[in-house]
């Protein structure tokens, strides 16, 4: 436990440094990642915790957010996702797996001419809900989606 | 032993599964499959692996481009569609793990013991064996299984095949044929391929080598026969042996006609 | 130096596809190896797509994105024969950057 927290520590410094030199023009554009990593969002621990630190004070459930993923997972190593919008001026997109260790799997920004749809593959710990979280015009909405996760057997 | 237990259950059972409730899970569980089709992982092997081929390597620093494996020094193209098969240089039959050994020994100069020592990889390790083995799987894809079974040594190794397919042995008295030898059997949720129906066996033996989900890499036949030995409890099925590709000859009399999906997806 | 990726880039309508392999461990920190010690946590943090000059996806990831991640995603305002350029960067500070021309539909 005790490793894995310095692990985390020492990484969040890490990209820390890099969003510094980013920020003092030390490097070019297209060098540098846009944004950095969302440190404290990522060592959340509840869907509500998440949302706040992804800089939300509430959300709604919202219909016009579809999330494609098999009801059942053959093992939880794998587990492919699909979220689209249909909410106008979509911003972000981020994936959470409530019964994680960690809730916030991913966080897709979706600039301008980019489709409100990303397709990606997911971790889960166990049987849990998968939530989709929208940033749409500065407003927050989710939609959820449970996964059963089977362990498989020993042969394949 | 809970394994045993497990295995015991389903096999004794061997019941046609009428539940509803399978039924749906079943479906559930191509679902997933389906949805994981569009971007497999093996991919990435089928690319390093082309690279390694091409790459000068070993003590002799020359590359496999000039690797003979059946179809002629060079050819790739389609060659995997034609393995296992006698080869007249070693006088052996030969798998495509195999015979990338010999290349790897004969054209670059490594040692036996060098070139076999990594053939199946674990997180960090990854295996040139897997790799390579992609790639080459992957230059017959679309074509059909057509192992020659027609020189003396290809038959005698499906011989021995046979008799080891269905040998039972070991401390819970398993053959090959006591998972793979009925239709409709599963370990949990995985279905058992019935080896000698040729239907089945054109649709398995023809996916590997295939990413596995579960191990977060591709693994080959070679893989999939060792893990069947060790689940069997028998000893150690020692890599590239003369009985792995026994084995493997004795499938492909089944499997020949079927179309290579290779490098496949598997849970 | 991390295995290249496996870009497909091609057009759908008057949209780009974009499918992105990646050639990862990303280890959660979670897993404990053969001996019992803790894997440290090995994991790609940061993605970022772009085409002409334009960023067109960029994405955090925590540790329960799957090994050998993927990613598919569309974007208007390519061109076959254009240039798409996918980079990553993971939380050892690890990168990589290749790139793909937009196939026609």
């Amino acid at each position: 436990m005790d490793i894995r927290r310095r692990g985390i520590l020492k990484a969040g410094g890490g990209s820390g440094v890099l969003a510094l030199a980013a920020a003092a023009g030390l490097l070019r554009p297209g060098e540098a990642f846009a944004q950095q990593w969302n440190k404290a969002a990522f060592e959340t621990r509840s869907v509500a915790d998440t949302l706040k630190a992804l800089g939300g004070s509430g959300s709604s459930e919202s219909a016009q957010i579809q999330i494609t993923a098999p009801d059942i997972a053959e093992n939880g190593a794998v587990v492919p996702i699909t979220v689209e919008s249909a909410i106008p001026r979509t911003q972000m997109i981020a994936i959470l797996i409530e019964k994680n260790p960690n809730t916030l799997s991913a966080n897709f920004e979706i600039p301008d001419g980019t489709d409100p749809f990303v397709t990606t593959r997911v971790k889960m710990a166990e049987t849990s809900n998968i939530y989709a979280v929208v940033k749409a015009d500065g407003r927050y909405f989710h939609a959820a989606k449970e996964v059963k996760v089977t362990l498989g057997g020993c042969g394949g | 032993m809970a394994f045993h237990r497990v295995l015991a259950a389903v096999l004794a059972a061997g019941l046609p599964c009428v539940c509803l409730a399978q039924q749906d899970t079943q479906k559930e569980v191509e679902r997933y499959r389906e949805l994981l089709a569009e971007g497999n992982p093996a991919d990435l092997f089928e690319a390093r692996g082309e690279e390694l081929w091409k790459a000068p390597r070993g003590p002799k620093q020359v590359s496999l481009e000039r690797c003979d494996l059946g179809l002629g020094a060079g050819v790739v193209k389609g060659a995997y569609a034609q393995l296992p098969r006698w080869f007249p240089d070693t006088d052996r039959v030969q798998d495509l793990e195999s015979r990338l050994l010999t290349c790897m020994v004969g054209l670059q100069g490594f040692r036996p013991e060098d070139a076999a020592k990594n053939p199946f990889s674990a997180p960090g390790r990854p295996s040139d064996l897997e790799a390579l083995a992609s790639f080459v799987a992957g230059q017959s894809r679309g074509m059909t299984l057509a192992a020659p079974l027609r020189h003396p040594k290809e038959i005698e190794a499906f011989q021995i095949g046979e008799q080891l397919f269905y040998r039972r042995a070991g401390p819970h008295d398993f053959a090959c044929v006591s998972c793979h030898g009925e239709n409709g059997k599963r370990i949990r949720l995985q279905e058992l391929p019935r080896l000698t129906d040729p239907a089945e066996a054109r649709r398995i033996f023809t996916s590997w080598p295939a990413y596995r989900v579960s191990q977060g890499s591709v693994r080959t036949m070679q893989h999939r026969l060792f893990d069947c030995y060790w689940q069997m409890r028998h000893p150690q099925l020692d890599y590239a042996s003369e009985a792995s590709i026994a084995l493997e000859v004795f499938m492909a009399k089944y499997a020949n006609g079927g179309e290579i999906r290779a490098p496949g997806l598997k849970r | 130096m991390a295995d290249p990726m496996r870009i497909r880039a091609s057009m759908a309508g008057d949209k780009v596809e974009v499918r992105v392999l990646m050639s990862h461990e990303m280890e959660t920190g979670q897993r404990k190896d053969a001996s019992g010690a803790v894997v440290p946590a090995h994991f790609i943090q940061n993605v970022t797509v772009t085409h002409a000059g334009r960023t067109v996806l960029s994405a955090q990831w925590g540790t329960s994105i799957s090994k050998n991640p993927f990613v598919h995603f569309r974007f208007k305002g390519g061109k076959p024969g254009e240039k798409v350029s996918i980079s990553w960067v993971d939380n050892r500070g690890e990168r990589r950057t290749d790139e793909v021309v937009i196939g026609g539909g």
